[in-house]
């Protein structure tokens, strides 16, 4: 069983007072945590890879736990969320697509209840690359107000031989969000889109 | 006048490998930065006391930002930098007002003690642009394990009539120092420099 070796670990906080528009009285947070490990299977094809998503879990949840923490903590402040994996030159997208599980899980596993789809992007890229990750509200993927994201990166990260997995949270919808469409009050069902 | 805030940033970056070694305990920087509205963007003004003021407010704010990004602790602080990204319609001066006759102040105060120049770099550039922010002892600035800088970015900023402001802190100097020099075991600390 491969196991997950952390090199790096990035925390990104920000709050958001305004775009142009009316200050807001609370500040709208979005946090990102990068996490730069060894792909296990760089530089080679390997048939079955599918073990190394349970190893990703531990690591999923406490990068999930430093990312509430550094938004305060409360799991129902979390309106919206997103993954993703930056995959090093050394390696497969395939490999990055072994974040899809873990990423979800550990959302859920910190969050609680979240209906809707953790919605994601993945590359392959070099050092300093930088991923927008797709943020949508955790319980109606429809939710138009916290259709958003967040660009993260590191400048010396990935390296061919590693991946950079990633989450983000965020505490609200766009600063001024006035587009229409679903309203997170009018979330009707269950079913993660409505 | 106080600076009209858009956004606060905050980074913390551990690393727990280098060169295949474990870096025990992990080393950590911190930034954390302020997108404010540049009030001289598009016109020359001969009179930047307002942005100096700006500075030294922002010095506080950041300063205490970047030690509770890295757990609350000022007595842990080893290194330091400052830096600023002026938007296009604004002057490079205008990051100096900001960066060098008021910001170092309330840093200093902050963390206690800070004999040495507060290592800087500033530049007029756009959205996205990396910040190269270079690092140095707080106490003796030859100390040579402390050498280092922080990269960092905001997607978003600088506008044309914004300014980034950026100020680093660190628990430590490079992950693995082994090029010599003047060690943090012999800082006499009176000068700044050794």
């Amino acid at each position: 069983m491969p196991q997950v070796e952390l090199r790096k670990r990035l925390l990104f906080v920000e709050e958001i007072f305004h775009e142009g528009g009316p200050p807001v009285a609370v500040p709208h947070k979005r946090a990102a945590i990068m996490c730069v490990i060894k792909n296990p299977y760089a530089g080679r094809y390997v048939e079955d890879i599918q073990p190394f998503m349970k190893d990703l879990e531990p690591l999923g949840v406490d990068m999930a736990k430093r990312l509430l923490d550094a938004l305060g903590g409360d799991p129902k402040s979390i309106e919206g969320y997103g993954k993703g994996a930056i995959i090093g030159t050394a390696g497969e997208l395939e490999h990055g697509a072994l974040w899809h599980a873990p990423g979800g899980y550990s959302m859920r596993a910190v969050l609680g209840e979240a209906n809707a789809i953790v919605p994601s992007t993945k590359k392959v890229g070099g050092a300093g690359a930088r991923l927008d990750v797709p943020v949508t509200h955790v319980n109606a993927s429809y939710v138009r107000s916290h259709f958003d994201s967040m660009e993260v990166g590191a400048a010396d990260a990935p390296r061919a031989d590693e991946m950079a997995v990633i989450l983000v949270m965020t505490t609200g919808a766009r600063v001024h969000n006035r587009a229409g469409g679903l309203a997170a009050k009018d979330i009707s069902g269950k079913d993660g889109l409505r | 006048m106080s600076a009209k805030i858009r956004k606060i940033v905050t980074i913390v970056e551990e690393t727990l490998s280098e060169g295949g070694r474990a870096v025990s305990p992990p080393t950590r920087r911190a930034a954390a930065l302020a997108v404010i509205e540049n009030p001289f963007a598009g016109q020359y003004v001969d009179d930047l006391t307002e942005l100096m003021d700006i500075g030294e407010e922002l010095g506080a704010l950041l300063t205490r930002k970047a030690i509770d990004a890295l757990g609350g602790d000022a007595a842990i602080i080893e290194s330091y930098g400052k830096a600023a990204a002026v938007g296009e319609d604004g002057e490079l001066e205008h990051a100096a007002a900001i960066l060098h006759p008021k910001l170092g102040a309330p840093v200093r105060k902050a963390i206690g003690k800070g004999a040495a120049l507060i290592p800087s770099s500033k530049k007029r550039t756009g959205p996205g642009a990396p910040l190269d922010i270079p690092l140095g002892h707080k106490d003796a600035a030859f100390v040579r394990s402390h050498f280092d800088g922080m990269e960092v970015r905001i997607s978003d900023a600088p506008r044309a009539r914004e300014i980034v402001v950026a100020v680093a802190l660190t628990d430590s100097g490079r992950p693995l120092p082994r090029v010599g020099g003047l060690k943090t075991s012999e800082i006499k600390g009176e000068d700044g420099l050794r």
